[in-house]
């Protein structure tokens, strides 16, 4: 395994990830078919090119404040965490940002990129919609062509979703194709791009697929730890004892994590969806009870049979539903830097109840992973320790399932 | 000399255009490929591109999609498929088989397992579509080790420094995709295959043979005047997967195949194959 090493032997250099081919560690690269590797080429160019100069870094600043109201503020959750009687939990909140979660820092980011490219029409995949009605917004914003890859299924469970990015002007395109849902429609996304690159760029919502999209998209979603570590030293005067966050593709948790690695103090928790358990093989927490493998134009850990064919997951959260991770995850995994772990729909059920009741913030389902693995992870840490939990969304957006859950019909 | 290798040559000398059809393995179901296989080389295939099944199959357009979604219907693994291949070579020795497929199947198995099981088969070849030449040096090596030919894509965007990096590492014959696009899309500009196929012989003396967009007898005559050989996939598993109506399960979730006279739809299916290919190998040698 290749190990970047600075002076001192012992310390990993984790600003070196990922090489110049996209590999962090054995995993990432571009897995791609050849007809795929000139958009690809183009993207890495544009990118390399425009993210340390002055006038984009400005212009992704400048709308990350006005657009979308940044700085997000750190909130201490008292009550909750003087209710669990441990350590003081801490929450980032991303759900007050313009469209209700951490999505839109990535799409402003390479609508900017599109812009520059000259690129008029932009596509995403989605699976919950956040990220379609993320890319459906900064489309309207930029005045872009829009359209939306959405497996059928999810179609038919994120009905309000997908009537919001019709509303902002995007087209949403049903997919049908395998298990139609969040993976079939990156396929599909992925097959439009190879189609129509002259005039296309492919907005991917995670630290996932090709290189160089698990770089580029964590490189706009490290505002979060950016200000989070600041604001931490300027609330509590140190920095945090641990950070939790949820990982589906893992952009929200690359976000925070990575300004804080170098950190040694600061121990990190990616919080899986462990659907039923991760003892049923019904859950989609590839990092507790998977194994590495090639999708989606990356290597990283799979859920998989034994044939290698990907095999459908389950989690009560769309967002987190998908049965791959971002590789730059699975490096920290082996690393030993990040401790991955998995919450059921259960549990995250019961934490979004507890926020909801008791700091009146609702949470995301997604969100709702990490919040229920803190409270865990609180109740063993002394009264003076303390929790940030990135709040990665807004859980409006969640209503109609919670009240199936409580057999309520609205 | 690989039996690939013999072949193209053999085209060559005779100034033949070498035929290769691509079906998925286990499409519309298990029984019907072997006997297909042999139907294609009666229609005059030279080579066979025998597709591996895989649940993301994300350089195919919708009509390839679906056979792969019919085969993995029947769970089709590479253990099958490569006992497909077996069970074909008891009767073929010499046609040339490459398996064309995604790379998960083969990193499940690892490099060097694959590889033994697949020469042991009898299998010639292998096109991994999502393994381009930056992460193909392992594979690559392990296959080289076992004389199995590593096929290898060009697309109209691939560069001249690319182009010859790829051809550097293929051997077997050079697949060029001649269309921008997924599998079964559009249609092809003649002059621009030629002005590419010569290009890519810059490099290389391997044989360059070019799919994508070839649809009938006609579309096949005109890509054999600038190609060494012509590849025909989804026209073909269009043909095979209409006799089942396309669909894996109706819409009820039930297997299409229920309460069908097998042996009356792989009749079907093998003619369908005889008269797509007979016209294909018909334009390819005008």
């Amino acid at each position: 395994m290749q190990t970047p090493f600075s002076s001192d032997p012992k310390k990993i250099d984790y600003s070196a990830m990922p090489d110049e081919r996209g590999h962090f560690g054995p995993y990432g690269g571009r897995f791609v078919s050849e007809t795929l590797i000139a958009a690809l080429d183009e993207l890495q160019a544009a990118y390399l090119s425009l993210k340390d100069t002055p006038a984009f870094q400005a212009e992704f600043d400048r709308d990350l404040a006005h657009y979308v109201g940044r700085p997000s503020p750190i909130y201490h959750a008292e009550r909750w965490s003087r209710e669990i009687g441990g350590a003081q939990i801490f929450l980032k909140r991303e759900d007050l940002n313009h469209t209700g979660a951490h999505k839109v820092n990535n799409t402003i980011g390479q609508a900017l990129l599109a812009k520059h490219m000259g690129k008029p029409r932009v596509i995403a995949e989605t699976g919950a919609g956040q990220h379609g009605v993320a890319s459906a917004t900064v489309a309207a914003r930029f005045g872009m062509e829009c359209q939306v890859f959405m497996g059928a299924e999810d179609v038919k469970r994120q009905s309000l979703n997908v009537y919001r990015m019709k509303l902002l002007g995007a087209e949403v395109i049903p997919v049908t194709s395998g298990s139609r849902t969040l993976k079939d429609a990156m396929n599909e996304a992925l097959r439009d791009w190879v189609t129509n690159v002259d005039n296309t760029f492919y907005i991917i919502g995670t630290v996932a697929g090709p290189a160089p999209y698990p770089q580029l998209v964590r490189d706009f979603q490290s505002v979060i730890g950016r200000e989070a570590r600041r604001q931490m030293v300027t609330q509590t005067d140190r920095l945090p004892d641990a950070l939790v966050a949820c990982v589906g593709g893992g952009s929200n948790a690359i976000g925070l994590f990575h300004p804080f690695l170098e950190d040694e103090s600061v121990a990190m928790y990616g919080v899986e969806a462990g659907g039923f358990g991760v003892e049923t093989g019904k859950h989609a927490a590839p990092l507790n009870d998977g194994k590495p493998g090639i999708l989606h134009g990356n290597r990283t850990y799979l859920m998989e049979d034994e044939n290698g064919q990907i095999i459908d997951t389950h989690s009560i959260s769309a967002g987190l539903d998908y049965p791959g991770v971002g590789p730059e995850h699975s490096w920290l995994k082996d690393m030993g830097r990040v401790n991955y772990v998995a919450v059921t729909d259960d549990e995250a059920m019961d934490a979004f109840r507890a926020l909801t009741q008791i700091e009146g913030i609702m949470p995301a389902l997604e969100t709702s992973h990490a919040l229920a693995y803190a409270a865990k992870l609180a109740r063993d840490m002394d009264k003076d320790k303390t929790i940030l939990v990135n709040l990665s969304g807004r859980g409006d957006k969640d209503i109609l399932t919670v009240a199936d859950i409580d057999g309520i019909t609205l | 000399m690989s039996r690939i290798a013999a072949c193209l040559e053999a085209c060559q000398a005779s100034g033949r255009k070498a035929v290769i059809p691509y079906i998925v393995a286990g499409d519309p179901w298990r029984e019907v490929t072997v006997p297909a296989m042999h139907t294609l080389v009666a229609a005059g295939a030279d080579i066979i591109e025998l597709g591996v099944p895989f649940s993301d199959p994300m350089a195919e357009g919708p009509v390839i999609q679906l056979g792969h979604e019919r085969a993995l219907a029947h769970h089709i693994g590479m253990a099958d498929v490569l006992a497909m291949v077996a069970e074909f070579r008891q009767q073929d020795p010499s046609t040339p088989v490459v398996l064309m497929g995604y790379a998960n199947p083969v990193e499940v198995m690892g490099y060097e397992r694959f590889a033994q099981a697949a020469v042991a088969a009898g299998v010639d070849g292998v096109l991994t579509v999502d393994m381009p030449p930056e992460e193909a040096g392992e594979m690559n090596s392990v296959f080289a080790q076992h004389q199995l030919d590593s096929i290898f894509l060009i697309a109209p965007t691939t560069t001249d420094a690319r182009t010859k990096a790829i051809c550097e590492m293929a051997t077997g014959y050079i697949y060029y995709v001649s269309l921008k696009g997924v599998t079964g899309a559009g249609h092809i500009d003649t002059d621009e295959v030629k002005s590419k196929v010569n290009g890519i012989k810059r490099f290389t003396s391997l044989p360059v043979c070019v799919g994508f967009g070839i649809k009938d007898g006609e579309s096949a005559a005109a890509i054999a005047e600038c190609a060494d050989g012509v590849v025909v996939g989804s026209v073909l598993v269009n043909g095979m997967g209409d006799c089942v109506g396309m669909a894996a399960r109706n819409t009820d979730g039930a297997d299409v195949l229920e309460g069908k006279d097998k042996a009356v739809l792989a009749e079907e299916v093998n003619a369908r194959v005889m008269s797509i290919v007979s016209e294909i190998a018909a334009g390819a040698n005008r």
